[in-house]
């Protein structure tokens, strides 16, 4: 069973949220704030964080980035304003996903095991493409010999843009494929995934070598 | 005074400006003018008394000279002698005998008769003078003398002979230089005209400068610089004006400020409304959702009351539509604030439109025609625009069309002025005509005898104002012979030379 921490301030929000996603059949924990989320999160077996961003004390962007620093798991922000800011915000500190209040139980449970499948993939194999080889059975990715810790997220990426080299992937199609929303999915999930999926591969992010961007289009692998 | 016509053109001359020099200008000329007349009369009078003056003398002179040697009572050579030591245009006359020449060639007649009479009444009050007049003959100035010639008895007694002497002299010359003060005055009034226009430039610029910095201060605060102010310097006029409208813009930026004050208050009142509602509508979408979700799979015989189940189903349902409206008012809230964000990219706008219609199972009653959509290379005509925008404003076009219009809906596209029109026409009786011009306000019903089935009043709203988010336009028309026509045009935007993700994502 996946064990889903929720926190999220308001108590009558979390009941509710707790009671639907149970009957998902999710097991769900929940805390009050951000250092009950951070103390929660230290003991373990957590599988995916459902983090909202209004949060007294420590707000859920700094919560986000916290376990960030230490840990890849899935994290999904829950958005009160559905502002730009936050969304923006949210993914830049290392969200997977976002969902805006008041969400349907049954979307997010969908986003939930989205961002779970993403940790397990097609495998076939070792991919070496110049200094950067992805070893797509144990899901170990090393970038010239440094091994690189990627979250389930930017792993699926890399694994969906590097299974054919030089193809052209849209926005859409990577939306469909990675986070698993249609074509009325938001685009800047592709493209703030690309940007930190570069920051962690590329030896200058600025100046690709791997994930190109074609222009109007979207992104490919660079064939080698 | 000033003519009048010098008036009307004053008036129909630039403004205070042309006014003001004008004015100065013709003061300053009438001024060196008059200052002149008034030189030249004064420069011509006494050049002709000293030029009398002068000539009185000489005729006195050359008189006394011969009036000795003349017999009394003196024959016609005597009268000729007197004549000729009088000079050229004399006349000598004694009784009713004359000696004349030149200028009184004619005699007696030749002589002006209030002259005449002068020296006659001179005569008798023996109180002999020379008397003068200026006459004018053949085009020419003269000034003519007379004298009565007084002789003195042995006894050392004067008493007047009875001869009367008269000369007359050319004043031609004495002409010439009035005309030469005359030029000179003029050319003086004439070189004064560079001078006034210059001090009247001068002398307006100070005075207009207040006005022009007044006019900016009153464009500023025209154009929306509730803040512009002018600088006030001084007691006269001009600064109680510049005070006053100091006054006035100030009064005008604390009425514009409290009035943005309340509208900023009534919208973030609905934005706040909107967002406080959200946190309920969590627990509420939540806890519906499981009391939906228990009844609709209960088996239990207990759990199974239609009842029960009936209102799970309303409660989720309206529940929904609660979180729809809510999404709806916090989107024009966003609009009404100026925070939307419009995210362009480049997109197809026929595979928008068909993305749109079948993800929402629309595509049975739906027809779309690209037809005329294609640039004159053959591809499909792609704008740039924000998709998720594009698709909520073509979603609330169909929609709105499928429930108070009816099936089939076409879809046409077609290029016009520089961008993409789309035309979404359905099947249905067209909007009434008192409907048509409020169907995109917040809230209207066209058919208030009729439920909403759905949709919360703004889609609408919202469509139009994500149209004019995009630069461009969304109207509504009915067709004839039936059917309402909602038209959504889009500029092109710029080729996607300048797309980067980099961008797309702020």
């Amino acid at each position: 069973m996946v064990v889903a921490l929720l926190v999220e301030d308001d108590e009558f929000v979390r009941r509710g949220m707790q009671l639907a996603l149970k009957r998902h059949g999710h097991d769900v924990e929940t805390a009050e704030d951000g250092e009950a989320a951070l103390t929660r999160f230290g003991e373990g077996d957590v599988d995916v964080v459902i983090l909202d961003v209004m949060l007294p004390g420590i707000d859920g962007f700094e919560v986000c980035r916290r376990i960030r620093e230490r840990a890849q798991t899935p994290i999904i922000m829950l958005t009160a304003r559905g502002d730009d800011f936050d969304i923006i915000t949210g993914l830049e500190a290392g969200a997977d996903d976002y969902v805006t209040k008041p969400v349907q139980p049954t979307v997010l449970d969908a986003r939930i095991r989205a961002v779970l499948r993403r940790s397990v993939s097609d495998v076939d194999g070792v991919r070496v493409h110049g200094g950067l080889q992805i070893d797509t059975v144990s899901l170990a990715v090393t970038v010239d010999g440094h091994a690189v810790s990627l979250t389930p997220t930017e792993l699926r990426l890399l694994l969906t843009l590097s299974r054919v080299p030089g193809r052209v992937f849209s926005r859409e199609q990577l939306l469909e494929e990675v986070w698993e929303q249609g074509y009325l999915g938001d685009s800047r999930l592709v493209d703030n995934g690309v940007m930190r999926l570069r920051s962690k591969i590329e030896r200058d992010p600025a100046q690709p070598e791997y994930v190109e961007t074609v222009r109007g289009f979207g992104y490919r692998f660079r064939r080698a | 005074m000033m003519p009048s016509w010098m008036l009307r053109a004053l008036r129909a001359s630039s403004g205070l400006r042309g006014r003001l020099i004008g004015t100065f200008v013709a003061v300053m000329v009438l001024g060196a003018a008059a200052a002149a007349w008034a030189g030249v009369q004064q420069s011509t009078a006494s050049l002709i008394s000293s030029h009398t003056d002068s000539a009185a003398a000489d005729l006195i002179s050359r008189v006394t000279q011969v009036s000795p040697s003349v017999r009394y009572p003196p024959r016609q050579d005597s009268l000729d002698q007197l004549r000729n030591a009088v000079g050229v245009n004399a006349l000598v006359g004694f009784d009713g005998n004359t000696s004349s020449s030149g200028f009184f060639a004619s005699g007696w007649e030749s002589v002006p008769s209030d002259l005449r009479a002068a020296i006659t009444a001179q005569e008798r009050s023996d109180d002999a003078r020379v008397s003068t007049q200026r006459v004018e003959a053949d085009g020419t100035s003269w000034l003519v003398i007379g004298t009565p010639v007084m002789i003195t008895s042995p006894e050392g007694e004067r008493a007047p002979s009875g001869i009367e002497v008269y000369a007359a002299y050319d004043l031609t010359d004495v002409g010439q230089q009035v005309d030469a003060l005359v030029r000179g005055a003029a050319v003086t009034t004439a070189l004064v005209l560079p001078l006034a226009v210059l001090l009247a430039i001068l002398a307006s610029r100070s005075v207009l400068r207040p006005i022009a910095r007044l006019r900016a201060t009153a464009q500023s605060l025209a154009a929306g610089d509730l803040t512009a102010r002018s600088e006030s310097a001084g007691v006269d006029e001009l600064a109680q004006l510049t005070r006053t409208v100091n006054e006035m813009a100030e009064s005008l930026q604390s009425s514009m400020e409290s009035l943005a004050q309340m509208e900023e208050g009534s919208r973030r009142f609905a934005a706040d409304v909107s967002h406080e509602l959200r946190t309920p509508l969590s627990t509420l979408t939540a806890a519906v959702e499981v009391l939906h979700d228990v009844l609709a799979r209960a088996d239990h015989a207990d759990l199974s009351d239609d009842d029960a189940r009936e209102s799970a189903e309303l409660a989720f349902h309206e529940t929904q539509r609660l979180v729809a409206l809510v999404e709806d008012i916090m989107e024009v809230a966003r609009f009404d604030a100026g925070t939307t964000q419009v995210r362009r990219e480049t997109v197809d706008i026929a595979e928008v439109a068909r993305e749109c219609v079948s993800v929402r199972g629309w595509s049975d009653d739906v027809r779309i025609t690209r037809g005329p959509a294609r640039s004159a290379n053959g591809r499909s005509v792609t704008v740039r625009a924000d998709r998720a925008r594009l698709d909520v404003i073509l979603a609330n076009l169909i929609g709105n069309a499928l429930t108070h219009g009816r099936a089939p809906v076409h879809v046409e596209m077609s290029t016009r002025d520089g961008g993409v029109s789309v035309a979404v026409i359905d099947s249905g009786p067209g909007i009434p005509p008192d409907d048509l011009a409020h169907v995109f306000t917040r809230f209207y019903k066209a058919d208030t005898t009729r439920t909403r089935a759905h949709g919360s009043g703004l889609g609408l709203a919202i469509a139009r104002e994500n149209a004019l988010a995009h630069g461009g336009t969304l109207t509504a028309e009915n067709r004839d012979g039936g059917g309402a026509v909602f038209t959504l045009w889009l500029p092109l935007g710029e080729p996607d030379a300048s797309e980067t993700p980099e961008e797309d994502h702020r």
